[in-house]
This record gives C-alpha cells, structure tokens and sequence, in this order.
C-alpha cells in the first residue's frame, strides 16, 4: 500500500464506512472467505457484552477460560473507576472480535491491541468483571473509601478442613474471568486487559482453564474433569430462569443497590491427587462419587439423568449410595444450590513431588455465598469421600456487579458517587 | 448474530492491514542507522519534524557526550586499581563505574562492537573473546583477586576511551530519545530485575537506578513536546517515575545500593511492576514523532 504508515483513521477513510474498520474479526474473516453469513464460520457468533447481567455466568458455558485477579496499586477510587470505564470500552469492543482499542496502526507507538487475536473470530467471548473484599477493607483499612457500600453477602469465606490455601494464589482485589471457545481469544482479552490496568493494578494470580467440566445450558452434554468423571449432570441450566432467580441472580432490594442483578463468584483451585487417583480401583472411583464413571448414572442406575435416590439400598440393605459419596453430601440441602461453572487446569508437573499439578479450576456463581456455598462446602470438607483424592489449593471470592448499560460501565452504581 | 460487515470494506481494510504490517517500522536497526549517518537527515517523510524536536536531540547529544565523559574518568579509575591490584578499592568501584554506560547503554550500545567489548556477560559471546567488565566482576568477586586482570583492565580502559571520541560525533534524532527511554527500561524488565546483568556482584540496583535516570533524560528533554500534544501522559509519565524512584528509595545504603541479594522475591516484583507501570505510558511518546 502505497507510502508511509496507514493511519486508523486513514483506514477508515478508505474503507469508506465509519466503524466498518474495527471489524476485522469475525466479519472481515468470514467476508474474505466468502461467506455471506458470518454467524454460519465456526466461532463467530458472539454474546452480548451489556445487558442486565454480565456475560460468563448464565452463557453457555465455553471450552477455555483464562481467569486473573488483580491487586490494586492505588488508593484513589477515581482511578478505580476510570479503570472499570476503560475495561468497560475495551470489553465490548472484544466481545464483538474487534481490537481492544483502535490505535493500531501508527508506525511510531505500540500498536493498542496487542494483535494476537486479530485474524481470530470472538469464539464467543464473555468477560466477568468482578470486586473482592478486599476493596473494601485491607489490612483495617478503607482506603478507597468504599466500606459503606460493601455486601453483606461479600464476608470472607471461613477456613474449611482440609484447605491447604496458597495466600499468593487466593483472594484479589479485582478479578477478570475471560471465557472463549479460542484459548488464543480468553489470554488475548486478559492480556490486553492487564495491559489496561498498568499503574492501577498488577495481577496477583491467574489461572488458565481447558475444557469446561459443567454444563450451564440444556443443549450441552456433561463434559468429564480429569478424574474421568462427568461433572455438572445436576448443575443450574440457565434456561431454568426461575432457578436462576433464585439461587445465582441478586434480587432488586438484597444488599447494596449495586449489586441488583450482580451475583457472587466462588473459586477454588482444587488439586486433584492425580497418581492417587489413577491408583484407585474403579468401584472405589465409583463409590467415592456416588455414580458410576462412564454413564454417569447414579449407583445403580443406568441413565445419567435418572434421579439420584438417596434412599435407595442394595440386596443387603446397605445405601446404594454411600453414606460418604460426594454426591449424596452435595444434595442434602436443596437450598444450597449454585451454578457451577469451572475448568480443567494443568500447571505441568510439581517439582517437589514429581507429580502432576492438575486438577478442577472450581467456579460457582450464587446469590449469597454464606448460605449456599458455604454450608455446602463446609459439608464436603468434612465428609467427602473424595477429599483423599483432591486438595482445595487456592480460594477467592468476588462480587460481580449486574452487567453495563449501553453507554455505561461495569460497576457504575458502586462508583457513582465519586 | 453476525457482524454486519460490508463485504467491500472489510476486504479493504483487511489488504491495508497486511500492507500496514509488512512496512518497517521504526525500530533498533533503524536507530543505528542514523546514527551512522553523519549528515542527520531524517529517513522517513513521515516522521515529524520540528525545531524543539531537533533541539530535544541535541540536548540529549549532550548528556550522552557528558555521560561518556564521566564513564571514560570512573572507568580509568577502576581500571587502574584493578591494574594496581587493589581488590577492595577495585570492587568499590566497579559498580560507580557502569552507572554512566547503564544511563546511556540504548544509544552507546549501537556503535560498533563496544557493546559485547564492554558489557557481555559470561556465555554471551565465545569464553577466549569475553573481556569487559563483567570478565573482571567475576574474578574480583568469585576469586577474590585482580591476578590475571591487567589485559582485561587495559582493554576495557581503551574501549571505553575509543567510544567516548566516537560518541562525540554521533547525530541523534528525535525517535533515537523516544526509542531510548522505553529501552532502558525494557532492559531492567528483561535482564536486571532478575539479578542476572550483575550475578557476581549483585550491584544490580546501580544500574537498575541509572536505567530509570537515562530514560528520565531523554524524556525530559521530549516532555514539552509531549505536553503539548498528550499533556495527561506527560503526568502519567511523572507519576510513573516517580514510583519506581520511591520504590528504589528504600534500597539505599551511603552512596549506594543494598546488594541485590537482599531483595525478596516479593521485592523484586514490587519493583518491576512499578516499572511496567512507568514504562506503559512511556511507550506512548512516540506520538511526538507522528505527523499533525
């Protein structure tokens, strides 16, 4: 192309259609293959980035995550709040599968957008933004100013047994869930994010995610995690809007009014004890979750989706189920239900033990922590016959604000005041 | 459900993007290019031009010459204690001496070969070639004696020298001091804050520190022109500075620095993150160059 750099907005002229120029994602790639239709190329459809909640949550669920939680370096909720407007912009922008920002095309700066993703479709992108506790308190203090409007609902979760927490790899200040069909797409929307928040905020910890190990949708089949099983039969489908509602989105009136339409993000890096595992007879994988691995169905049935009958006994009248099975503890409470939402994990191989460090990147969403997760939680811990296999590593939890309006910002009716 | 992409336009603005990627963009080898030019001339049409930019390029000429001024005398007297085999004063004044060199690597390492000559590490070029003063940091601190030194004191004097008559006729431009003061700090984010550039030593902090003050240099010389297109970045820039200074500030000790050894791995990355958080902004300066 003729002399000199191509300047964004030189592009634009050329292209003759303001705002056409952006779009080099999904459309430019699928025009260029001469495909009419966009949505029909594999990975280009979308998820709507504004709306009443935000998108990684009732989505479903996409094969990749890449998740990072930040630390913040300022004290000045102003720049908290610009930093929300710029994610913001830059989230939407990605969404669609156009470049995080549009300066990318003078020869004498970094180009905005980091480039990686730039022949990629958006492989259905969502971004979750979400606030830790620790915002509005550290270390007995409110620096930001922001302690009046915290969540009840946001209380630090309290020790569990058996938690073998790694401080460096738990709790943040912020948190960015990245989801995508394209691993490539998840780590460029986290990059470029990370690279927005620069002198703001540094992460602390992030983990990458393959293949999802839940369902959140009726049109998906239950993936398995790495210790073979299906994981998620019984999990929240977000068409049941009603037990949306009622177990992951925050009612109009429940706590701060920020939080309206927002929900509460779980994460536990859980370790699975993998060459412990691979040791185990197949009854006793079998036993230790309460169904059977390849179908998936509860002992002693042969349907995955048959109801699990915690009543039901064998020839001798022992519990088909046993007493100790994972999925016995985690469906005692009817009220305790969450949405999960998790991924797979590998970090390669633990030096000090020669062993896999591999496992369930746990997530769930819930409208109250304190009462869903938690009794849940504290249930398994203490009785989970499948905590000989697993170790919860890590532990974070944050509150996800409901999703921005056209023109406005994650976390707006937090920062209004400032 | 789609993009609602005119086929047209998208096509054009995917063969401008190619186009775009594939043109050279101002880079290291360009840099040492012009500096190799004697004549000054601005190679590309496109890139802005002015007296204040020209003038930034001569103030910057300046401090690059004083600083070679300063490097040549600190280097001589290391040299000769070195030379004199006086281990103690040789290791007092190792690290005072590299501290003009770090302020002015980007552009002193361009010229010919001093760069390797003066400054590789172990492993960086074939063992019968390494001198300079990493040669000599390993003897003093890992054998603990000067014996066997002299020819590598009295190279490094002569090269150091050499460069300093050569320094005093190079010809900077604009995107020399642009491209300069990020690179100074990609150098402490690539290889210093690991504490691999000064392993024997460990005196990693005095060329952390002059890094940062070489790339203040250049950039204060930019700063009016900056403010006056981007005024916001020239305070980000500032803040971004000023952070990495307060964060250094802590590691003092008398004249100089703590050995690197006594920062935490939790230290070292407290200091590169306030130095990514400078270096972001930073990168934005080439705006200065951009036409309009």
């Amino acid at each position: 192309m003729g002399d000199g750099k191509i300047s964004r907005r030189e592009l634009l002229r050329l292209a003759g259609a303001g705002g056409a120029g952006l779009t080099l994602g999904a459309g430019g790639y699928a025009a260029i293959r001469g495909t009419a239709d966009a949505a029909a190329v594999p990975g280009s459809s979308t998820v709507p980035f504004f709306g009443r909640n935000q998108g990684g949550i009732a989505t479903t669920q996409q094969e990749h995550m890449h998740f990072a939680a930040l630390d913040l370096i300022t004290d000045d909720a102003a720049e908290v709040r610009d930093l929300f407007r710029a994610w913001t912009e830059a989230g939407a922008r990605m969404a669609q599968g156009d470049p995080a920002g549009d300066e990318n095309y003078s020869q004498f700066l970094p180009p905005e957008d980091t480039g990686e993703a730039f022949d990629l479709h958006p492989a259905n992108l969502t971004l979750t933004f979400g606030i830790g506790p620790s915002i509005f308190e550290k270390d007995g203090e409110d620096s930001l100013g922001l302690a009046g409007t915290k969540p009840e609902a946001l209380a630090p979760l309290p020790p569990l047994t058996g938690d073998v927490l790694d401080e460096a790899r738990s709790d943040g200040d912020l948190c960015v869930q990245a989801c995508a069909d394209d691993p490539q797409v998840a780590f460029h929307a986290v990059r470029n994010l990370v690279r927005i928040a620069r002198g703001i905020a540094v992460v602390r910890w992030s983990q990458l995610g393959f293949g999802r190990t839940a369902s959140t949708s009726k049109t998906q089949s239950t993936p398995r995690n790495l210790m073979g099983l299906k994981d998620g039969t019984n999990n929240i489908k977000s068409e049941d809007t009603d037990l949306m509602g009622r177990f992951v989105w925050v009612p109009d009136g429940e706590g701060p009014s920020w939080m309206a339409g927002g929900t509460y993000l779980v994460a536990r890096r859980i370790r699975m004890l993998i060459e412990v595992w691979d040791r185990v007879s197949l009854s006793e994988q079998e036993t230790s979750i309460g169904r059977h691995k390849y179908s998936g169905a509860p002992i002693g049935k042969e349907n995955e989706f048959a109801p699990v009958d915690l009543s039901a006994k064998d020839e001798n009248g022992e519990p088909l189920i046993a007493e100790d099975a994972h999925v016995r503890l985690a469906r005692q409470n009817e009220d305790e239900r969450i949405l999960r939402r998790g991924y797979s994990f590998t970090d390669g191989f633990d030096a000090e033990r020669g062993q896999l460090d591999a496992g369930l990147f746990f997530i769930s969403f819930q409208r109250d922590p304190l009462r869903q997760f938690v009794p849940l939680q504290q249930r398994l811990a203490a009785n989970d016959r499948l905590n000989e296999y697993i170790r919860h590593t890590a532990s974070a939890l944050f509150a996800i604000p409901p999703g921005p309006r056209e023109g406005g910002y994650v976390g707006e009716d937090l920062f209004r005041g400032i | 459900m789609g993009h609602p992409v005119p086929t047209i336009a998208a096509l054009l603005c995917l063969l401008i993007l190619l186009a775009g990627c594939g043109r050279p963009v101002v880079t290291n080898e360009r840099a040492a290019e012009s500096t190799d030019e004697t004549t000054g001339e601005t190679t590309s049409p496109n890139v802005e031009s002015s007296p204040e930019l020209e003038k930034a390029a001569d103030a910057y000429e300046v401090y690059v010459a004083d600083q070679m001024v300063l490097m040549d005398k600190h280097t001589k007297q290391f040299t000769d204690a070195v030379i004199a085999g006086d281990l103690e004063r040789a290791k007092e004044l190792y690290a005072p001496a590299r501290e003009p060199w770090e302020r002015i690597e980007s552009i002193a390492a361009q010229l010919g070969d001093y760069d390797p000559e003066i400054d590789a590490r172990e492993g960086d070029v074939p063992d019968d070639e390494w001198g300079g003063f990493h040669r000599i940091e390993k003897s003093l601190w890992v054998g603990g004696t000067t014996n066997g030194q002299e020819k590598y004191a009295r190279k490094l004097a002569e090269d150091v020298d050499s460069l300093r008559g050569e320094i005093g006729g190079l010809e900077l431009e604009p995107a020399d001091l642009v491209i300069g003061s990020v690179e100074l700090l990609n150098e402490v984010s690539a290889g210093k804050i690991t504490g691999e550039e000064e392993r024997y030593s460990h005196t990693d902090l005095y060329d952390i520190q002059a890094n940062v003050e070489g790339s203040e240099a250049a950039f204060e010389e930019l700063e009016p022109e900056i403010a006056e297109k981007d005024p916001m970045l020239v305070e980000d820039v500032e803040k971004g500075f000023e952070g990495v200074y307060k964060e250094l500030e802590q590691y003092r000790q008398g004249d100089g620095w703590v050995s690197y050894e006594e920062l935490a791995e939790s230290d070292r990355r407290a200091l590169s993150q306030k130095v990514d958080a400078l270096a972001e902004p930073l990168s934005q300066a080439g705006q200065v160059l951009e036409k309009g």
